[in-house]
């Protein structure tokens, strides 16, 4: 175990290395949640002088925003955290080395971790201070929501890690989009029951709609649905382990393949 | 004694395409092995089955008695690999590269051991530049440095000395031998530089369309092939032509 936990801390090590060579890779975490919560802050500022129902939720667009960005950045943090050895062509020696894929996978995910909360925390804080609106009063739930979100993330993170390792660099642009064909069913800025009722079945089986409903309800009804977290908890849990699954998957298929060997398009 | 590689059978086949067919070769603990064959012989996918990047299709590979297919993970801390077509992270300094790689193999104390392989390599003068920012010839000393960080066993290198001088080129031949024969690894390399090979390798593998096509030392093969140097040898394999190559098919010069 203490093995396991040498390997998983070397990798770490190697993407703060790396971080700290290379300011842009973190600036980059940064960019687009506050451009996007910027964009949207004014936007609501807008509305909530328009219509007294946005009035009265002012804040949901920019929870929903930032919640949203959870997942994004987690999935892209997670995705660029394995890139980052594809684009250095430097799988061949993590390969042969002593690392397994689950310490691989573990220790991508605790980059992953780091690299949104970099990008995140100085986010939400700008929203607190340009629209003096702060993501923490959602209390204790956020930080339910922010750990369902993230372990959703990279659950797709991981398959997409897992893709491009099995069909090479061309298939990048999925570990960048895939998860933005999740945001219709999320229900990030209008509640899920305004979908045709077949793709309100398809939102029941994604955590992030359970999520955005729940935010909802604490920001409009001040109640906390933990009910709705419970079930989001344990789809993230089950979305996950199938994530590592997909991701030993492509893994065994590329070494079956020899594009472990090719790693470029 | 337990052979150092053991490989019966092995196989490798991409729908069609037979990249490598049927092999069987034991590799002696201690002795240098050389691979060779032209452009799409099956060097680098035999090495890469050795090194478990790539699963075959049959057969069997042991390594220091660890099966391969099944346990790689037992003899994986013991190996190690070096090769021109496979990076070191370019923003990370030569300390963090080994300092990373040291902490996969589980190196203790790596310090000591960092600084020790950085002087027998002769980076310690750039361990804090940027990977990517040394020379081809500094950068091939640094993957040495790495392939040897865990003081392996087994050694498999492919091409360890493309892209460098003469002068650097010899000078890690001279460094390969003095580590094999102070440490009793064993050491399997894939050349296109048959100087090399005749210098360093007590054991040749001459391979053609993934087959074994013909094993010795490299005085016996250029005995055997009525030739000169190694160089003669493989131009003779590769172009199917030779003084002692045509009767040797004939099984008149074995």
């Amino acid at each position: 175990m203490t093995g396991s936990l040498d390997r998983i801390f070397a990798l770490v090590l190697r993407h703060i290395h790396l971080w700290r060579s290379s300011t842009m890779r973190l600036i980059d975490s940064i960019y687009w949640p506050a451009v996007q919560m910027v964009m949207w802050g004014f936007l609501s500022e807008f509305l909530a002088h328009q219509t007294s129902f946005v009035g009265q939720a002012f804040g949901i667009l920019l929870s929903s925003l930032l919640l949203w960005e959870v997942v994004v950045r987690g999935n892209l943090s997670l995705s660029i955290a394995f890139l980052e050895e594809m684009w250095s062509r430097n799988l061949g020696h993590l390969f042969v080395s002593p690392i397994r894929s689950w310490e691989m996978a573990s220790g991508i995910v605790i980059v992953a971790l780091l690299r949104t909360l970099l990008g995140m925390v100085p986010v939400s804080l700008m929203a607190w201070a340009f629209f003096g609106y702060s993501i923490y009063t959602l209390g204790l739930p956020l930080l339910a929501f922010f750990a369902i979100l993230q372990m959703f993330s990279w659950s797709i993170g991981l398959a997409m890690s897992g893709l491009v390792m099995r069909v090479g660099q061309s298939a990048e642009s999925f570990a960048w989009a895939a998860v933005f064909i999740l945001l219709p069913v999320s229900g990030v800025y209008y509640p899920v029951s305004v979908l045709p009722e077949w793709l309100q079945w398809v939102a029941a089986c994604v955590p992030t709609s359970y999520v955005f409903d729940g935010m909802r309800s604490i920001m409009t009804d001040r109640l906390v649905r933990w009910d709705l977290m419970a079930i989001a908890v344990g789809l993230s849990a089950l979305y996950l382990v199938a994530g590592f699954q997909v991701f030993q998957w492509f893994y065994r298929a590329s070494r079956r393949h020899g594009t472990l060997l090719q790693q470029g398009e | 004694m337990v052979t150092a590689v053991s490989v019966r059978g092995l196989r490798k086949v991409y729908g069609e395409v037979v990249a490598v067919d049927g092999l069987d070769f034991d590799v002696a603990p201690g002795a240098v092995m050389g691979l060779l064959g032209g452009n799409g012989a099956g060097k680098t996918t035999t090495i890469a089955m050795l090194l478990g990047l790539l699963e075959p299709t049959t057969g069997t590979i042991a390594i220091l008695g660890t099966d391969m297919l099944r346990k790689r993970f037992a003899a994986l801390p013991r190996m190690n690999f070096s090769s021109p077509y496979v990076d070191l992270p370019h923003r990370l300094t030569v300390r963090q590269n080994l300092t990373f790689y040291g902490r996969l193999y589980g190196v203790k104390p790596l310090g000591p051991r960092i600084a020790e392989i950085a002087e027998a390599m002769q980076v310690a003068a750039f361990l804090d530049r940027q990977t990517g920012k040394l020379s081809a010839g500094q950068k091939t000393r640094v993957a040495l440095a790495k392939a040897l960080i865990n003081r392996p066993s087994v050694l498999l290198l492919d091409e360890p000395t493309a892209s460098l001088d003469p002068d650097t080129a010899d000078w890690v031949r001279g460094y390969l031998k003095a580590y094999q024969a102070s440490t009793g690894a064993t050491i399997l390399l894939a050349s296109h530089n048959m100087a090399e090979v005749e210098r360093l390798c007590d054991d040749v593998i001459l391979l053609q369309a993934g087959r074994v096509f013909e094993r010795g030392s490299p005085t016996e093969l250029i005995r055997r092939f009525g030739r000169d140097n190694m160089e003669e040898v493989f131009l003779d394999m590769a172009r199917g032509r030779g003084r002692g190559l045509d009767s040797l098919r004939t099984g008149d010069a074995a």
